[in-house]
Parts: C-alpha cells; structure tokens; sequence
C-alpha cells in the first residue's frame, strides 16, 4: 500500500526529484517537472492531514529498523499542519517560479534554482516529519545549504554578501543545535525523541543537560530570525530572487518554530523548559523587543523586501509571545500565526515579485503611480497588507484575536495593548506604500508598466484568497492548531 | 428548495465583483440581472430559511428575514438595478462595481439577524460608498477630498459602533440585533453609530459635502443606501426611543435651511434627503405601529422619488456641465423628458396627492396626531410646506424653467430616460395604488389616504406654500454664496484660529511652533537615526555583532536559571 509509505514518500519524493531536476537538460521541462513534484507534495501533506486528523499517530520505520536504533518518522497533527502550510506555499511558488526567474536569475542557473529550491523543500519537510533528533540536524543542514544557495542567485551582487553572512550565522545556529543534540546523546545514549523525552525527566538537575537547552534554543532561536539574532534576515530576504523570498520568508522560519516547539514541549517537556529553566522569561522581553523595534525600523525601510522582511521579524515576534505565555490559548494563537503568517507574508511576495517582474526595482520610490496600471498585483498586495494587518475577515484578525486572548487569560493586559499598537505601526508601514502606489503620480520619463502576467497573478490570487477564506472560514485551520496545541502541550497547560 | 435559498445581499456583492471581468457586451447583462435576481431572492426567502456561520464561538445569522428588512432589501435591489440601467453608459466599471457591492451590503444589513455580521456588511458599504465617490476623481478635483472626508466620518461612525457593539456582547453575553433601549454606555454607542450614518448632527454635513461629488450615476446609489440603512438600524434596533424625536426634528429643519441657501442642484437635494431622513428618524422616536410603518413606507417611496429628482439633476449635469442654478434656467425647451420626470419626482416629494410621497408621508403625521404630540404634528406639517419650497419647486424652476441660460442641449440617452420613466412610474403607481406598498409593511395597517379631508389640507398646505416661493422668488433667487454648517467648526475654525494667532500675535505662537517643530523634528531624527535605513537597530551587515548577541543570551539563559524559583 502506497499510504503505508506517505510518511515516508513526503520527504524521498522531492529529495529524489531534485537531482533528476537538474539532469532534465531543458529548462521548461525541468520547471514542470518540479511544479508537478510540488503539487504531489501537496497532495500527500492533505492525505497525511486527513489520516492524523481524528488523532492517531502514524509511525514509519526507516529500513524496518525499529525505533530507538533506526530513524523513525512519525506524523501527528501538528507536523501534518506545518507539512500542509510548507507544501501549500511550494505548490503556490513552484508554477510562479517560471516567469519570475526568467528576469531574475541567469538562464544557466536555472535549473540550479529548481534543484536548490526541491533540496530545501525535502529538507524542510524531512525536519518536520522527523522523530529523530540527529536526522532534524541533517535535513536542517539540506535546507540550510540548499537555502543558502538559493539566496546568492539574486541579482543583486549584495545577494552574494548576504548569503554568506546568512551561511556564517546559519551555521553557528547549526553548530549549535549540533552541540546540543550531541550534549544529549552523550547524556542519554540515544537520539530518538520520544526515547529522549521518556529519559529526560529523570536527568533535570544535570548541568549537561542545561547545556544542551541552552544550546538548543539559541541555535534554533538563531534559524528562526529570534531578536536580536535576526540580524541576517532582512538582507537574505531582500537580496534573494522573489520567488525565494516567497518561499523561505513563509516556510523556513516557521519550521524551525516548529522544531523549537518539539524541543521544548516533547522532548524537553514543558515542566523541566518552563518551571525549570523559566525559557519563558527569556522569549517573552525578546518577543516584546522584537514586534516594537522590527516594526519601527520597518517604517522606515527604503525598499519592500527590506521592509517585509522586518515585519516578518516582528510577525515571528508574536509566535514566540504567544509561546512565552505558556498557556494553550497562547500556543493555539502561535500555531494560528505560522499558517496565517505563512499565507500572508507568501501572498505579500509573490505580489511583490509580480511588481518586481514588471517594474524591475522593488523600492518603494520607484512604484509610484503603478495602482492604475497594475490593478489586479496592488489589489492582491492591499488585501495582504490588510491582513497583515489584522483586519477582521482576513487570516491576520484570527491570529491576533486568538494571542489578545491568551494574553487577557493571563491577566498581561499590557502586551493586549503592544498588539494593539503593533497592528498600528502595521497600518503606517503598509499604507506608504499604498500610498505611493495609488495616489503619486508616475515620475516623468519612468517606462510605462503594464499589468503582470496571468502565471504570476494566479498563484498570487490563489494565495491572497486563501488569506480570505481562512479570515473567514477559519474552522480548518483554528481546528488543526487548537488540536495540536492541546496533544503539544499533553495536558499539562490546561 | 430551501438548499436554493442564499442571502439576496450577497448574490449583489457577488454581481459587483464579477462586473470587472466580463466582456463588456455581458456587463449590461450582469448589471441588469443580478439586481432582478437579488429581488427575487429578497421574496423567495421565507421566515424558516437561515444560513448560520461560526465565527469563533458565535453563531453569525445572515439569513434572518424581517418585515421591515423586506420591505427595505426590496426597494435596495430596485434601486441598484434601476441605478445600474441609468449608469450603463457612462459610469465606469469601477464606480458600478463598488455600487454593487455597496448595495449589496446594504441588503445584506437587513437580513442580518446578529450584531457582527450587521457590522460587516455595514463597514464593506463604507467602503463601497468611498469607491464610488472615488470612481469620479478623474472628472472631478474635489472627488479626491470628499470621499477621504467621507471616509473619515464612516470610519468614526464604525469605530464608535464597534466599541458600542463590543460593549454590548460583553454585557448581555448575545450578538442577536433585536430593539434596545439607549440607557447604557454600550447602547447609546451603538446608537450613535447608526446616528452618524443617517446624518445626524454633528455629523450631517458630510451627505452634503459628498454626494454631490460623485459622478451623475454615483450621487444615485449614494442617495439610496446608506441613509436608508441607518433609518433601518434605528427601526430596528431603538424604536420609540424618544430623544429620535429631537434628533429627527433638527435634520427636518436643518435640511430646509440650508436646501434653500443653496445653490448647487444637486447640494440642493442631498441635503433635501437630511430633510427626509428626518420625518423618518422621527417617526421611529414616535414609535407607534403606525410610525413604524410610516417610517417604512416613507423610506421606500423617499428612495425612489429621491432617486429620479438625483436622476433627472445627474441628466442636466452630464449634457451641461454645470451644477449651479444660477448657471441653469429654461432647459425645458429642449429637454423635456427629463423636465417632466424631475417636476414628477419634485411633486412626489412634496407629497402632491396621487403621488408616492402623499399616500407614505401622511401616515408620519397622523401617527404623530394620533400619539398626541400636537407640537410634533404642527413642526412636521409645516416643514411638509418647506419641503415643498425647497425641493418641489426650487430645483425644477430654476434647472428647467426662470430664465433662458442659453443652453440647448438634448435629452440624455435612452437608458437614462428608461431609467427615469420606471422610477416616475413607480412613484405614481403607488400613490395611485397605495395597497403595493402598505401590503408589505410590518405592522397590518388600516389607513385610507384618500379623504376629501386630508387631500384638501394637503392641497391648501402646497398652494400655501407655492404662493410663498413665487412671492418671495427675489430672496429665493440664489446667488454664488457658501452656506457654512457645523463641519466649519472642525474643518475651519480649529485651524484658523491657530492661523489667526500666528499672523497677529507671532510673538505668542511663534516660540511655541518652534519648540514643537524642534521637539516632533528631534524625536524624529531620534527615532530616525535609531531605526532608519542606516540605524543603529537596522544596520545588518556585521555579523559579529550578532554572535556577540548569541554569547549574550547564553549568558543570559545562565542567569535566569540561577533566579528560578526553588
């Protein structure tokens, strides 16, 4: 039975994809050939969502090895929601890829991109679905590398700088991740998570195993652009390719979210992070930091991948408040803002690499007067922008009226108020754009522009609209993360 | 069948939103069908159908039929496809597009049986609305001012309604929209917000600061829905609530005075609908049955005869191009369709028997005879005779008859003459027929128009009153004036004074804009020089400083272990 595979089929399949990618000799076919591996990703992530849904718990055992010694996937409903908001966006960013890299990247390269950007998806993936601590660590190093790689093929010479700066400080957070992982094997002399998680409790005074927290949480505080260690993102972001931007800036961060959270909650367990090592306490200020200070410095970025970039900061600086809360409400809302975070700042991209297809420059001077002629591209960018946002009937006012309540829950009725603020600095840093492109006039002598191409405005629109359904019929996805905050948390939230 | 049934609002948003993407030979098509087919749906619904959604953990019901929400989703769906026929040709995709949606909303309103849901749709017509002033900026400079002007009193109005609402959710625990009573802060919020859009004072400046900015077709949609929706909300939501009365009457007057200082035809009757608005706001303060329907009737016929005097105003406006009386004069010879279709809607307001206005209005006034409020009877008779004067014959004397301006030219094309020939049709079907139109209203209703008593009053009140404009037509005579109204204070007073102050006492003001300039201009370059593109906290480039960051928060993680609680 194929099913039996899936867990499996989820990762090997792009895995595999991504050499015969590069061998497809033609350019076309090799993009086809990856859109239609990333639409079988998505296809297996929806069946692996429909089987976990009623609660079970799928194993798969690597090469029939049985657990503690072989690597085990095993598919719950939370990484079945984070495999589903991963593979959505491939879906979405793979057949948008064609046209956008056509201006962006080199035609040799080509073929690099689709292989790189198949690597980082198998990657992402494999770190999802893994129960295997060490194997977490490899697939993070593929998607790392492969991400890395996809951030140089920028145009901009500055990619070059950027993506090594990313690759200097993606590789301490590794290193670290790496040590800590290592801490632990050494501790308990295995590398199976749920092994670890039964062995752990009875270790929680050891200085060793402090450590290896320590380690761990700043390494993957590190991957997930954590204030003040985000310090690689906006440039990563702003000088890789758009269809790059699109992808990484909506999956790669909140997977290495997600992996924070397994550390913390199973593996670690939620008494020995949060009474124990009081992690809370060390997220919650930088949480705080990193929404004021991101979205400030976003108003007054000059160009709008910069801009969008700070503003993931500070979107991901919510995720981690409502983790800091530690109460399900909080961890339901930070879930929430993964998926809705992910459809927003993906439809805010791929709207933007349409812009960028079209204008040629991303700055915010230079789409001036470009709302006329480019109606169906702003309109999907204003609709993500409200989203972003947090206006009511958008994905935005889910997340946010979900993490408004945790923090009322909790009685910290002055971070109800730094939201409320947030959303504010939100309006100014979105509206100047707005502004610049619907109500200045185009600069004299500035080439006329025209409305982007269908290939780039369907997978936008997709997007964009998916950010409106689930604004709207927000049943699936508070659902899956209300769930899967529950099983996280075992109980010991409520 | 039931599993046909969707909300009629919806299907017109619906419409709107597919009007920018069909060819324009199937745009006709859509702009006629779909209102037909809201209408439709507007009987087809019964009182058993509902379509509930979950809102986070509330019920959302936006299939709730009422009485009254009937009656008004009826005239709203005529009106958007009415509205349409008169715009098929010149109005742009945008401005029928967003008047789709607009309308839609407004439908969608009054088949809301919960409070978030009304919100909604009550915030997607602001915008709707906005669009459709915005459509006509590429005519019209000052489109660009009014709609923001507009924008920002509706977004005042939503703000308020939604900490009203808010409020109310968090005392009674319910959503549903049933009548309240305005004797809590939660209430009297709400109230306000509904009071705001059907231009309320000190908000009713804004209806004559925007609809005249609109295109011929926009001021159309505009005068129908959002008003008329506020008056539904009242009925609604505070019937019988008696300070309505007051605020009622002041519209009333208030729409007269400055109806007949103006010159502008069209600034004429929008605020001529304040004016109308006002015996409805009143006549839900009265709170009667009788009011009630009253209310309803009015609202209906008011939206049609509204509708063709503001037809009839746009015709002249697109084949002159001008908007000022004293511009006008003597169109009559050679526009005679929309002459006769502008003095019908001008009779229909002034509540001439075998009009609309005669058979919908006087049931105001009887309930308010009949709830013993003599002075409520008098001030509402008399302001009939006003309306007269400033509606009834002002606009269709000096647009179509006084002197010969010169002007010569042809009646608009045939969709706009269609459109006007339904809407004056209408008007006098009911006012012939009134059985249509009081068959449908909430409450039964056992009242005859028709009395040789109640025509001749009726009869002396208009000679009376026409008798008064021909006699005083020298003060009638409109010259180019600015009638100031109370947005002068917010809008001019506040800032003149300052202005005032820094020209003549610069000594005074000076240092004092000085310090603030410096002071906003230092936080500024503070904020600047600390977040800008070359801040201290957006400088990205080193990334030592970042590994010095991770060395400190492993040190930091060390500390908070050693403060944890033992």
């Amino acid at each position: 039975m194929i099913n039996e595979h899936l867990p499996a089929l989820q990762v090997v399949v792009p895995l595999l994809a991504a050499p015969i990618c590069f061998m497809i000799f033609n350019n076309r076919l090799s993009w086809l050939f990856a859109t239609l591996v990333s639409w079988l990703s998505f296809a297996m992530a929806i069946l692996l969502v429909m089987e976990v849904r009623d609660g079970t718990v799928l194993h798969y055992e690597f090469g029939g090895w049985a657990p503690p010694w072989g690597i085990e996937y095993k598919v719950d409903i939370l990484n079945s929601y984070v495999l589903l908001i991963v593979t959505a966006i491939a879906a979405a960013v793979f057949p948008y890829s064609w046209k956008s890299i056509q201006k962006e990247i080199p035609k040799s390269h080509h073929r690099i991109y689709l292989t790189a950007m198949l690597l980082c998806l198998a990657g992402l993936l494999g770190m999802t679905i893994t129960g295997d601590a060490f194997n977490l660590f490899v697939l993070l190093e593929i998607s790392s590398l492969s991400s890395y790689t996809l951030i140089s093929l920028g145009r901009d010479r500055r990619a070059l700088t950027a993506s090594f700066q990313y690759l200097i400080m993606g590789t301490i957070g590794a290193t670290f991740i790496l040590i800590g992982i290592g801490l632990l094997y050494a501790l308990t002399g295995t590398l199976n998570m749920a092994d670890l998680a039964s062995r752990i409790p009875a270790l929680e005074g050891s200085r060793t195993l402090q450590a290896a927290f320590a380690f761990l949480i700043l390494g993957f505080g590190l991957k997930l652009a954590m204030f003040p260690l985000h310090l690689w993102l906006p440039n990563a972001y702003a000088y890789a390719p758009s269809a790059v931007s699109a992808f990484i800036g909506a999956t790669a961060t909140k997977v290495a979210i997600y992996a924070l959270l397994r550390f913390l909650y199973t593996i670690f367990g939620s008494s020995f992070s949060f009474d124990y090592m009081q992690v809370q306490w060390l997220l919650m200020p930088l949480a705080i930091a990193s929404i004021l200070f991101a979205s400030m410095v976003a108003i007054f970025q000059d160009g709008i991948k910069r801009l969008l970039a700070y503003s993931s900061v500070a979107q991901i600086g919510y995720i981690l408040l409502g983790i800091s809360l530690v109460n399900v409400t909080g961890l339901t809302a930070s879930l929430l803002h993964m998926f809705n975070h992910a459809l927003m700042k993906g439809g805010l991209f791929l709207a933007l690499g349409a812009i960028a297809y079209r204008v040629g420059s991303t700055q915010v001077k230079s789409i001036a007067g470009i709302g006329q002629a480019m109606p169906y591209t702003m309109a999907a960018f204003v609709v993500g922008a409200l989203s972003l946002i947090g206006v009511p009937l958008t994905v935005g006012f889910i997340s946010k009226w979900y993490l408004i309540l945790a923090t009322l829950e909790k009685g910290y009725w002055p971070l109800t108020v730094l939201i409320i603020i947030s959303s504010l600095m939100a309006v100014v840093y979105t509206w100047r754009i707005i502004e610049t492109a619907y109500f200045q006039e185009r600069p004299a002598g500035a080439a006329p522009v025209t409305e982007a191409p269908m290939s780039l405005l369907i997978p936008t629109w997709i997007v964009i609209f998916a950010n409106l359904y689930f604004g709207i019929n927000s049943s699936l996805s508070t659902d899956l993360a209300s769930r899967a905050a529950i099983i996280l948390s075992g109980g010991s939230l409520l | 069948m039931s599993s046909l049934i969707l909300p009629p609002g919806l299907i017109l948003i619906l419409g709107g939103l597919l009007l920018p993407w069909v060819a324009p030979r199937f745009k006709s098509l859509i702009a006629i069908g779909f209102p037909l087919l809201t209408l439709m749906m507007v009987w087809l619904v019964t009182a058993e159908d509902s379509m509930t959604l979950t809102f986070l953990e509330y019920q959302l019901d936006i299939l709730h039929l009422t009485p009254e929400g009937r009656v008004f989703a009826t005239v709203f769906s005529m009106m958007a496809g009415i509205g349409a026929l008169y715009a098929l040709k010149h109005a742009r995709t945008l401005e029928l597009s967003a008047a789709f949606v607009y309308a839609g909303s407004a439908v969608g309103v009054t088949f809301c049986g919960d409070l978030i849901s009304f919100f909604v749709f009550w915030e997607i017509m602001a915008i709707g609305s906005t669009l459709v002033i915005w459509a006509n900026c590429y005519q019209n400079d000052r489109a660009y001012g009014a709609s923001m002007r507009y924008l920002l009193v509706h977004l005042l109005g939503g703000v308020i309604l939604m900490i009203g609402i808010a409020f109310h959710v968090a005392n009674t625990g319910s959503i549903e929209f049933t009548a309240m009573k305005a004797d809590n802060p939660a209430t009297i919020l709400i109230m306000i917000g509904f009071l705001i859009n059907a231009g309320a004072p000190p908000f009713s400046a804004w209806i004559a600061d925007a609809y005249p900015e609109a295109s011929a077709s926009g001021t159309v949609f505009l005068s129908a829905f959002t008003t008329k929706t506020a008056v539904f909300a009242l009925l609604m939501g505070f019937p019988g609530e008696t300070i309505l009365i007051y605020v009622g009457m002041y519209m009333v007057f208030y729409g007269i005075i400055y109806a007949l200082l103006e010159n502008d035809m069209r600034r004429i009757l929008a605020y001529s609908i304040v004016n109308q608005v006002g015996f409805m706001v009143v006549a839900i303060g009265i709170g009667s049955e009788l009011a009630l329907n009253g209310a309803t009737a009015h609202a209906f016929a008011h939206i049609i005869y509204k509708g063709l005097l503001l037809m009839s105003a746009g015709s002249v406006l697109l084949m002159t191009g001008k908007r000022k009386c004293t511009d006008l004069g003597g169109l009559f010879q050679t526009m005679p369709v929309t002459a006769i279709n502008g003095i019908i809607g001008a009779l229909a307001i002034s509540a001439v028997p075998l009009t609309s206005g005669f058979v919908t209005k006087s049931l105001e006034t009887s309930a308010a005879a009949e709830a013993g409020m003599p002075w409520v009877w008098f001030m509402l008779v008399a302001a009939s005779a006003g309306v007269f004067l400033h509606a009834g014959i002002k606009f269709p004397w000096f647009v179509f008859f006084q002197k010969d301006s010169g002007l010569r030219p042809p009646d608009p094309p045939w969709n706009m003459r269609l459109a006007m020939w339904i809407m004056s049709f209408l008007c006098i079907l009911i006012g012939i027929v009134p059985a249509i139109i009081y068959g449908i209203l909430p409450y039964t209703l056992d009242y005859e128009p028709y009395t040789a008593d109640h025509v001749v009053t009726q009869l002396q009140l208009l000679l009376f009153a026409g008798f008064a404009f021909f006699a005083l037509l020298a003060l009638m005579k409109r010259t180019l004036t600015i009638s100031l109204d109370l947005d002068w204070f917010y809008r001019k007073l506040m800032f003149g004074v300052v202005v005032w102050i820094k020209n003549h006492i610069p000594q005074l003001i000076a240092p004092v804009m000085l310090g603030l300039k410096n002071f906003g201009q230092r936080k500024f370059d503070r904020l600047f020089k600390v977040h800008g593109p070359q801040g201290i906290l957006a400088r990205t480039w080193p990334s030592a400083s970042m590994v010095l960051w991770v060395a400190v928060l492993l040190a930091v993680m060390m500390i908070l272990h050693y403060m944890r609680p033992s």
